[in-house]
């Protein structure tokens, strides 16, 4: 900053418009910051009456008691919510996984010209769908079609969120996925190349090991969007507390249930401070997620900086 | 995060103020905010309509979410009148008062709560304490069987239980009705967010069994009569049996306004109470609170 002003000694409109651009877009920057501490002081300001006063450590990891509104004994026990989030997103990763990291390798490695144009186009359009239209798809579709291929007694359970949920997560992580592939310098591959390796050879021995961070990250990240997801989950879970035992059994999120709940609650009740404390639960694990996955994305730089090749791999969702 | 541009951000405050200002520009109008129960939503909006027709110069803004939504918003003082499908609980009363808002009842109508099965299911008849070992904490009903019902399409025999979300007055009051006072419901119910959710499932389900306000029955479920107690008449949910309190699950819908109601809102209360909007509420498929007639 002060190179350009030594350098440039005028004051003319450019200048003028140089800064205030400079003023705005450090605002939308610092924007970012205000709104995450925001959120987190405010979640947590609501939920603290009950994380001091009623929390009960054990109550709250280890019973899967949730009856905010029982009338003669209230229980907070989040283990069956847990569990619920736990195995629609552990389901929804073995969905996504394979499908997301196939479709970056051939989109980064592979495919070529328009191929490759369109697909990463069609991949960016699936992240458009909005979730209640997944939601809609797992009630009205896949539920009568787990029904009849399966004979269970209902479709909508973790197999059904698993499954919509691994598709909402797909193009995030083969998007993430994609730029880590890109992020590892080609000379790479034309070392390996001109050791007469093939193509799946150059990206099985040398561009996944080095893209190793960043996959790991964009894995990370789409299980922070499955744990985050509320609507498509409220919907195809089956929203039922319940520690489950197989795919078919109807699990409830810990979003679905603060999503169903937090609009009939009276404002700063117990049951209401509850929610809250879920939602503090909820944003320190996606952080610790986010987290992690920044500190892979970092690790992976670090191995492979080059001029001019900063990978683009650290993009935030 | 990344795409929070600032221009995005600018616009999006831009378009705040021009919504603060235009909430802002004054009407000679007085406008009623109503919200709560959605088994009333559909009578309410009802209501609204036809009362421009009564009174042009007010007009009732009508928003669903549920009897705790609307009751917390009259607690809060957001909401002129707060619709509820069950009664308001003593701490709810307490913290109304704690804001200065005495809530002040209304009783506008009678709704049975009839309970849904699917059409292929061969059950015709329910009673109160069968319900109540399904629904309730320590019940052991898990398997069509037991009752000695066979459900074609219903391989697995599992009950599939169908509830509501734990704060909607239906949910509430089928406790209180059902379980009795000190029983909570058995957990590992599907709990619908709506009572539409709850028909919709249970139509395509064949292993399942639901609650919900009459009003929302469709020709695709099948409602079995209840009984209360083993030697008990099984009367069949409807309007005039909910009338004639012959039905044992018809429960009272309710108003609740923030103080005794003034002006226009007083106005609006009387006409609901009055024939003319107790056959609106008759029409929508609930029991008027007096017989009135309606031809």
């Amino acid at each position: 900053m002060t190179d350009v002003a030594h350098a440039a000694d005028r004051r003319d409109l450019a200048w003028w418009v140089d800064r205030a651009v400079q003023i705005l877009v450090l605002a939308g920057g610092l924007s970012a910051i205000v709104f995450i501490a925001g959120i987190f002081v405010f979640i947590t300001r609501e939920g603290a009456g009950f994380v001091f006063d009623r929390f009960d450590f054990r109550e709250f990891f280890f019973s899967p008691r949730w009856t905010p509104t029982s009338s003669h004994n209230p229980t907070y026990g989040a283990l069956a919510l847990i569990a619920g989030t736990a195995s629609v997103t552990g389901l929804a990763m073995v969905v996504s996984v394979p499908f997301s990291l196939g479709a970056a390798v051939y989109i980064g490695e592979f495919a070529t010209g328009r191929v490759r144009e369109t697909l990463k186009v069609l991949v960016e359009l699936l992240a458009a769908i909005p979730s209640v239209v997944w939601g809609f798809i797992g009630l009205s579709i896949m539920n009568p079609l787990i029904i009849q291929i399966f004979d269970v007694p209902i479709g909508l359970n973790v197999l059904n969120s698993g499954i919509i949920l691994g598709l909402m997560a797909a193009p995030i992580m083969t998007t993430i996925a994609e730029d880590a592939l890109k992020a590892v310098p080609d000379t790479y591959r034309e070392a390996a190349e001109a050791m007469g390796a093939t193509r799946w050879q150059v990206t099985f021995k040398v561009v996944l090991p080095a893209a190793r961070n960043g996959l790991v990250a964009a894995t990370l990240l789409g299980v922070g969007r499955g744990f985050g997801e509320t609507m498509a989950v409220l919907m195809a879970s089956g929203h039922s507390i319940n520690l489950p035992t197989s795919p078919f059994d109807s699990v409830r999120a810990l979003t679905a249930t603060i999503a169903a709940e937090l609009g009939e609650t009276a404002a700063g009740s117990d049951h209401y401070q509850a929610l809250f404390t879920l939602g503090i639960f909820l944003f320190l694990v996606t952080f610790a997620i986010n987290f992690a996955a920044d500190v892979f994305v970092r690790g992976g730089q670090r191995k492979h900086r080059r001029r001019g090749r900063r990978p683009a791999a650290s993009a935030n969702p | 995060m990344k795409t929070a541009s600032p221009i995005r951000t600018w616009s999006t405050l831009a378009l705040a103020v021009a919504l603060i200002a235009a909430c802002g520009g004054g009407s000679s109008r007085s406008v009623i905010q109503n919200k709560g129960s959605d088994t009333l939503v559909n009578v309410a909006q009802a209501w609204a309509e036809n009362y421009a027709a009564v009174a042009p110069e007010t007009a009732v803004a009508v928003t669903g979410g549920g009897s705790g939504t609307g009751i917390s918003a009259m607690i809060n003082g957001t909401v002129d009148i707060a619709n509820s499908s069950r009664k308001m609980k003593d701490s709810e009363i307490e913290l109304a008062r704690g804001n200065g808002n005495e809530p002040i009842e209304f009783v506008v109508g009678f709704d049975a709560l009839a309970v849904f099965v699917h059409p292929d299911n061969p059950l015709d008849e329910v009673s109160l304490e069968q319900l109540a070992t399904l629904y309730g904490e320590g019940g052991d009903v898990d398997t069509w069987s037991q009752w000695g019902v066979e459900v074609p399409g219903c391989g697995s025999d599992e009950i599939v239980r169908v509830s509501r979300q734990n704060n909607s007055g239906t949910y509430v009051y089928f406790r209180e009705a059902v379980l009795g006072d000190q029983r909570d419901f058995r957990l590992g119910s599907r709990d619908m967010h709506g009572s539409k959710d709850v028909v919709d499932l249970v139509e395509n389900t064949p292993c399942a069994i639901g609650y919900s306000g009459l009003a929302y029955a469709t020709d695709h479920v099948k409602m079995p009569c209840v009984r209360k107690g083993e030697d008990g008449d099984c009367v069949s949910p409807s309007v005039d049996t909910a009338i004639d309190g012959s039905y044992p699950i018809a429960r009272p819908l309710f108003m609740y306004t923030a103080g005794e109601p003034q002006g226009a809102i007083r106005e609006y209360i009387d006409w609901v109470l009055s024939d003319e909007g107790q056959c609106i509420i008759y029409e929508k498929g609930y029991a008027p609170r007096t017989d009135v007639d309606c031809s």
